[in-house]
């Protein structure tokens, strides 16, 4: 029975695990493939770690555990968003078909162009798409 | 089948392929930020599979590489991600 449950534990979590990976590969764009990986790499690593924990049941294996499953938790979206953010500036493009691009349209740009200008040739490029 | 024989026979074997789409991502792909991700998540993988092969090894101090890995990668893409800000003139 328990053994039961550490292998769903451990056979979602490398579902969603390989959910990733084929998101990183066939996805069209890099904010879509950041979201893709981002989530659901976290949720398929913390469904492992959960399993190991129940297998070695062990408090110092479960702090440990833990300290690992909240770390990723914390620190995964504000990698992400950073990534994004940092990528979004130096121009990579969004896919031919997104629908909506909120940055662009919220004054992000001005805030650039009175510093030292850098940012005008792709804010209008951009407000072109 | 026995939870050794799971871990060896399938969930390795899914978290390899799952590692080898992050690295054809890796080469692939067109710009820094794609390459980037691509070794996050390939990070985020390793820490996942050296969970599991703890399992399977019996031997807990895996679970300590994969705190140092989750750590380092951490550092590493906010590192990566200054140094794009940093790279296209931004304050």
């Amino acid at each position: 029975m328990r053994d039961t449950i550490i292998a769903i534990l451990l056979g979602g979590g490398a579902f969603f695990a390989v959910l990733a990976a084929i998101g990183i590969v066939r996805f069209p764009d890099l904010y879509v493939r950041l979201s893709a990986a981002t989530k659901a790499s976290t949720l398929g690593t913390s469904l492992i770690l959960a399993g190991v924990a129940l297998f070695f049941d062990d408090a110092a294996v479960t702090g440990k555990i833990t300290a690992i499953i909240v770390f990723i938790a914390l620190t995964a979206p504000v990698a992400a968003h950073m990534l994004g953010r940092a990528a979004y500036f130096s121009g990579v493009p969004l896919w031919e078909k997104s629908v909506r691009d909120d940055l662009a349209s919220s004054g992000e740009w001005c805030k650039r162009d009175d510093t030292d200008g850098a940012g005008t040739g792709q804010a209008d490029s951009r407000a072109d798409t | 089948m026995t939870l050794d024989a799971f871990i060896h026979y399938v969930i390795l074997p899914l978290l390899g392929g799952g590692i080898v789409l992050a690295f054809v991502r890796l080469v692939r792909g067109p710009s820094l930020p794609d390459r980037v991700v691509a070794l996050d998540l390939m990070a985020t993988l390793i820490i996942a599979l050296s969970a599991a092969y703890a399992v399977a090894t019996g031997q807990h101090a895996y679970l300590d590489a994969a705190i140092v890995l989750a750590l380092i990668t951490f550092l590493g893409t906010v590192a990566f991600a200054y140094y794009l800000h940093r790279r296209d003139g931004g304050a």
